[in-house]
């Protein structure tokens, strides 16, 4: 090893240190609870080692419900927020009167807390006593029959959790997104204009490929955050999630290590490592995709 | 296909606040570009060169005044439907397409009857690199290209649906100076072989004076001169063309005529069929200049810089309005270096005489 390396490794040492102790060494470490079978954190002992922790999981319908419902939540609002996002970046470029109100309009819901957002939802779908909520009462006005999106049918819960991780995700995306609309040189568009190409070709040809990287930078952080929801869902649906049958991969594992069924560190190291697998899985995945897709 | 722009005005709203009046970019064209030539849009930075390229391809609108393209008024056709090549200063090719790719995209955009299909579509791109001389690099994304390469693949794109107009934003800016001396001779074949009428901008003088069949001068927004390059070099409209053309740029003195006589200080330079005395600008081209130790104009020698085939003498003089003297004269002189003094005869047919005020040309008699 030269001296400029031991240099390097030498300034590096610190930042090493800390990702060692505080992220590495945990990471292992739930590697390795997952394997230990009925393991007491009391008094650090467990009983053998093995599959069993997976095993017990994999057969726990409220585990299969949160893989159940973080997997609609992702291939729902990964696409949907993304794709909104888009449409309004692009239409947010185009337009010149009062585009830094619309910027800033947009750009709320990523400031405001997420309780207070749940809040807000709260007041748009939650039944009371004294009213069904303001989007019952469109469907009453448009001749519907209410429904209870909060404790009602699986559907509505399902939609309003979505409809809600949309709207918080959606901001970050519409302000990365308009900066890398924005810093496409002009003179791409100009000199399409002049060969003649058509709004929609301009669109997928030239637009799209150009900010190919942003897009798949949000689609890699939008799966990843997707995966981990959880706060969302307690938002709207309380502390009591596997109740409500509205739990999240995340939530499991909260829900194993503090929650009311709490003490299982066993259960959730070892849902927090299928989690790690799946999140993983899903990545290298798209990493394989955008080979062919993005355009640096 | 001719080009007319008649009355042809661009202002942009100023962006100075408080300052109400428009800046005019474009003003006033009136002009009426021939079929097939190739034509140099010369002016110096700012002048509205570039404004007027975009009124022609339709990418600004102009405020008021129309262009026709041949017999038809295309003011208010879009860009799209001119059908004109276009070639940007940074090119503009789409780094994410090959060559191939880029070439091909304005035939992929043709509709209806102009249609074509892949293999026609092949064929004409490669046409059109052959022609340009870039059809072994056709697989190659722009960036693994030089600056030249990338040039040739911008002016392919744009020749490939055979526009009736071809229009080149300062094309050989981004090049270096052996490039641009070759990519320019390129311009003029490829110009010449296509018979594409080409409209291109520069602030080079020396580059449009080069290839262009016509060049037009401009300034702050207004044509000063349209004309062959040598009609326009012989014979200047008014000092800032005189100014503009040529390197190394014209000599300005100032200077009086009295008596039927011009004189530059003390020197009485030559005579003139003028009526009066007023005080004049006098521009002297660089080759206007004899050596003679009789002669009219009297300098104070400053160096001689020795080319092998002409000698440049640089001099100066009290009344000349742009700085040190140079004078180009022929190789077969010997100046005398140890002289403090160097004296020299003009050629009367390289002197112009301009207003002081106005500085517009005062044609007379000089000799």
């Amino acid at each position: 090893m030269d001296k400029n390396n031991r240099k390097a490794w030498l300034y590096l040492l610190p930042a090493i240190l800390f990702l060692g102790v505080f992220m590495v060494y945990p990471l292992v470490d739930v590697f390795v609870y997952s394997f230990e079978e009925g393991y007491n954190s009391a008094s650090q002992t467990f009983f053998g080692v093995g599959g069993y922790n997976y095993s017990y999981i994999l057969h726990d319908p409220y585990f299969l419900q949160a893989v159940k419902n973080t997997f609609i939540l992702v291939i729902i609002t990964v696409p949907i927020s993304t794709g909104l996002a888009l449409l309004i970046s692009v239409a947010l470029n185009s337009i010149r009167p009062l585009r830094n109100l619309y910027q800033t309009v947009y750009f709320l819901p990523y400031v405001t807390n997420t309780l207070a957002v749940g809040l807000v939802f709260m007041i748009l779908f939650k039944k009371t006593a004294y009213s069904d909520g303001l989007v019952n009462l469109l469907i009453n006005w448009f001749g519907g029959q209410s429904v209870d999106f909060i404790d009602g049918p699986y559907w509505a819960k399902m939609f309003v959790l979505c409809f809600y991780t949309v709207w918080v995700v959606m901001p970050f995306k519409i302000l990365i997104l308009t900066g890398a609309l924005a810093s496409v040189n002009q003179d791409y568009y100009n000199a399409a204009k002049v060969d003649g190409t058509s709004r929609g070709r301009i669109f997928t040809r030239i637009t799209l490929p150009m900010i190919s990287p942003t897009i798949f930078y949000l689609v890699i952080t939008g799966f990843i955050g997707a995966f981990k929801a959880y706060s969302d869902a307690v938002a709207l649906f309380g502390t009591d999630l596997n109740a409500a049958g509205m739990n999240t991969i995340v939530g499991y594992v909260y829900d194993m290590l503090y929650g009311n069924s709490g003490g299982y560190p066993s259960y959730a190291s070892a849902a927090a490592i299928v989690l790690f697998a799946i999140v993983l899985t899903i990545t290298c995945i798209n990493l394989l995709i955008s080979k062919k897709h993005v355009h640096y | 296909m001719k080009v007319v722009l008649q009355n042809l005005t661009k202002k942009f709203p100023n962006r100075n606040k408080g300052v109400r009046s428009d800046v005019i970019a474009v003003n006033d064209f009136n002009i009426e570009i021939p079929d097939g030539q190739l034509i140099g849009l010369l002016g110096p930075s700012g002048c509205g060169k570039s404004t007027a390229l975009n009124l022609l391809s339709g990418l600004l609108k102009p405020t008021s005044g129309k262009i026709f393209f041949g017999e038809d008024d295309v003011t208010d056709l879009p860009a799209e439907n001119r059908g004109v090549g276009l070639v940007f200063q940074n090119y503009a090719l789409y780094p994410h397409l090959t060559v191939r790719q880029n070439i091909m995209f304005p035939l992929e955009n043709l509709k209806g009857a102009a249609k074509l299909s892949k293999a026609q579509m092949q064929e004409k791109a490669l046409e059109a690199a052959k022609l340009v001389q870039i059809h072994e690099l056709m697989d190659r994304k722009p960036s693994e290209l030089s600056g030249g390469q990338q040039q040739r693949v911008a002016l392919a794109r744009a020749i490939v649906i055979r526009p009736d107009l071809l229009l080149l934003d300062e094309p050989l800016s981004n090049l270096d100076a052996r490039l641009r001396l070759q990519t320019r001779e390129e311009l003029r074949r490829i110009q010449h072989e296509t018979g594409i009428t080409t409209i291109f901008v520069t602030h080079d003088q020396e580059e449009a004076m080069s290839i262009s069949d016509m060049i037009i001068v401009m300034k702050e927004g207004v044509i000063q001169q349209v004309g062959r390059p040598q009609d326009v070099y012989d014979s200047p409209v008014n000092l800032f063309v005189a100014k503009f053309l040529g390197t190394p740029p014209i000599n300005v003195f100032s200077g009086e005529v009295k008596d039927g006589g011009l004189w530059i200080g003390g020197d009485k330079i030559c005579s003139v069929k003028l009526e009066g005395s007023r005080a004049v600008w006098v521009g002297i081209r660089p080759e206007g200049f004899d050596l003679d130790e009789n002669g009219a104009l009297s300098c104070a020698l400053a160096g001689v810089e020795v080319m092998g085939r002409d000698i440049t003498v640089i001099s100066n003089n009290a009344m000349s309005d742009s700085g040190a003297i140079r004078s180009i004269i022929s190789a077969e002189n010997r100046v005398d270096t140890s002289s403090d003094t160097v004296r020299f005869n003009v050629k009367p047919y390289k002197l112009f005489l301009f207003d002081k005020e106005t500085e517009e040309r005062i044609y007379c008699e000089i000799g």
